[in-house]
């Protein structure tokens, strides 16, 4: 039951995250942007449904991933805080996903290296590769505004001192990521620590930003205490499927 | 998505006859215009202000779709909307590449769309008020909009003939996944084929008239046949669009919203009822239900997005400052 909640978790992050970045879609700065974050979109999305996927056989219960996405409530999701946090602007939706990526790279990177569980194995393949790309994108657009124009930076600045609270809780394992950890299936998340630190410096040293002191971390949300705006994310995504209980789309 | 019947085109131009001449020989002979070939003004022109109107057509068609992405009701659903309205960017992105090299840039293209200027496919001035909606747009509008574009494959002007050929493709992957949409609701629940039953009524008349007024009432379409622009005339694709979608709807045993459509054992096609042109006019001259809150929109995402592209332009500007002075 441990693994089944861990790989849970690792897909409501993505589900959230893919779902926050979609709000975007033809609202972006550029036309180009207007493609790319679909495309990133698409990525967490699809790693959400593999994981979604995995966790119901795990769990056997003869849940499908839509059951899984659409019939769980704010209280029962079990994603990271920093994924649900709103989009602002551009400079904090570009900030979260560098946060995220720099952490799921090496993760996935740990994965490969150790897990026992063949679908998970597949996942960090495919994902491992996908998040490079979004470290890459996401770091280059903060690079340009940290080292933009005066108002670029200020916003940049102001990401950074919103969202940074967050990161703390990607280096915590809940009892079932323990649980998973000790079994073989996933790696252990604080040993990401040093490759997070490390990509984030490198982008923060050109972006002309600074790593803020963090002394009370934002956390809770493995144990389904959100924020105020996941309840709303979750009302609109769920709002069709819970109108037509037992249709099928 | 689409571009619709052109309107208010103006082909007019000023070159000597001689010139014209063996311009129309060119066309007649069916050889693709080319950037730097030289052309009549008004041919210019036209293919600026239609290739124009496709771009934002595709750029405006991502706001009623891109409406319902959060609330797809599936992961699978999700995901195949973002690709579409994903692969709708990319299709004005190629347009207004292909117009660019027609010497208008992107940027003054966006603001004449901003400012009221420019024109953009009526029907996404209608409102996406159902999941069904999704389906019926990818079924009707997509299958419009291949009707309109594969004879813009063949279209005189190579670089937008060969923007065609790639943006058809990927229509008609959006029209058989609209058309997989709403099947799925015709084979659903009362409620599901209630809801496809009901945006079908919404959408039917307005995807008709995206194909033009009527031959006898549309003034610019002679100089552009002429041109090899448009291959088929406004009524001739309507026609083969109604033939095309008419069995597809009794497939799904859901009633199209024309009391007077009928089979016509002489044309060997349907005869339909009377278009609503009043409509029609109404929301090409911008009020139509969501004209106001499209360009509101559009122009939104563009003015809070202005700091950032000012700020990528500065530190262009910056780095190429920098690698100087390293040199
Ligand atoms: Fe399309
Ligand atoms: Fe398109
Ligand atoms: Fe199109």
């Amino acid at each position: 039951m441990a693994v089944f909640e861990a790989i849970l978790e690792l897909a409501d992050d993505h589900l959230v995250l893919g779902h926050r970045i979609s709000e975007w879609c033809g609202h972006a700065p550029m036309l180009e942007e207007d493609l790319a974050m679909p495309n990133m979109a698409l990525d967490l999305i699809g790693t959400a449904r593999t994981l979604y996927d995995r966790a119901a056989m795990l769990e056997g219960k003869g849940r499908s991933e839509d059951d899984m996405a659409y019939l769980r409530g704010e209280r029962e999701y079990r994603n990271c805080l920093l994924v649900e946090r709103p989009n602002e602007d551009f400079a904090h939706t570009m900030l979260r996903s560098l946060y995220f990526a720099a952490f799921m790279r090496p993760f996935w990177l740990a994965t490969l290296e150790m897990t026992t569980d063949e679908t998970v194995r597949g996942v960090a393949g495919k994902a491992e590769k996908e998040m490079a790309y979004h470290i890459r994108h996401a770091g280059e657009w903060v690079i340009r505004l940290g080292d933009g124009t005066e108002e670029s930076a200020r916003r940049m600045r102001d990401a950074v001192a919103a969202l940074h609270i967050y990161t703390g809780e990607l280096f915590e394992s809940s009892p079932a990521a323990t649980e998973a950890e000790a079994e073989g299936v996933l790696p252990v998340r604080a040993d990401m620590r040093a490759a997070w630190e490390d990509v984030i410096g490198q982008v923060f040293a050109e972006a002309l930003l600074e790593a803020p002191e963090v002394p009370y971390p934002q956390t809770g949300g493995r144990k389904g205490l959100h924020g105020e705006g996941l309840g709303h994310l979750l009302a609109e995504m769920q709002s069709v499927y819970r109108a037509h209980p037992g249709a099928t789309w | 998505m689409y571009s619709q019947g052109l309107i208010g085109a103006d082909g007019s131009t000023t070159e000597t006859p001689e010139f014209l001449d063996t311009f129309q020989k060119r066309i007649d002979a069916e050889q693709k215009i080319e950037p730097t070939d030289a052309m009549p003004e008004g041919y210019r022109r036209t293919l600026v202000r239609q290739i124009g109107q496709h771009a934002h057509s595709e750029i405006v068609g991502m706001l009623p779709e891109g409406n319902w992405i959060t609330r797809a009701p599936s992961l699978r659903r999700k995901a195949a909307l973002l690709a579409k309205v994903q692969d709708e960017g990319g299709h004005g992105l190629y347009l207004y590449s292909a117009a660019e090299t027609l010497g208008v840039s992107r940027e003054q293209m966006t603001e004449e769309l901003h400012s009221g200027k420019a024109k953009y496919s009526s029907i996404f001035n209608y409102p996406t008020l159902t999941w069904a909606d999704i389906g019926i747009i990818g079924w009707l509008v997509d299958g419009a909009a291949i009707m309109n574009q594969i004879p813009l494959c063949r279209c005189s002007f190579g670089p937008y003939a060969r923007a065609m050929i790639r943006v058809c493709k990927e229509e008609s992957f959006h029209q058989r996944q609209g058309y997989e949409i709403v099947m799925t609701l015709a084979q659903g629940t009362p409620e599901q084929k209630a809801m496809a039953q009901d945006a079908l009524n919404r959408w039917w008349w307005p995807s008709i008239m995206m194909f033009g007024p009527h031959d006898a009432d549309s003034q610019h379409s002679d100089q552009s046949m002429a041109w090899k622009i448009k291959r088929f005339t406004n009524d001739e694709l309507r026609q083969k669009f109604i033939d095309a979608t008419v069995p597809q709807a009794e497939y799904l045993d859901l009633t199209i919203p024309d009391p007077d459509l009928k089979w016509n054992e002489a044309k060997q096609g349907y005869d339909h009822g009377p278009i609503d042109w009043d409509e029609f006019w109404r929301v090409v001259k911008g009020h139509g239900p969501m004209a106001r809150d499209r360009i509101k929109d559009r122009k939104a995402a563009w003015d809070n997005g202005a700091w950032v592209r000012e700020a990528a332009l500065t530190h262009a500007e910056k780095r190429r400052a920098r690698k100087m002075a390293a040199e």
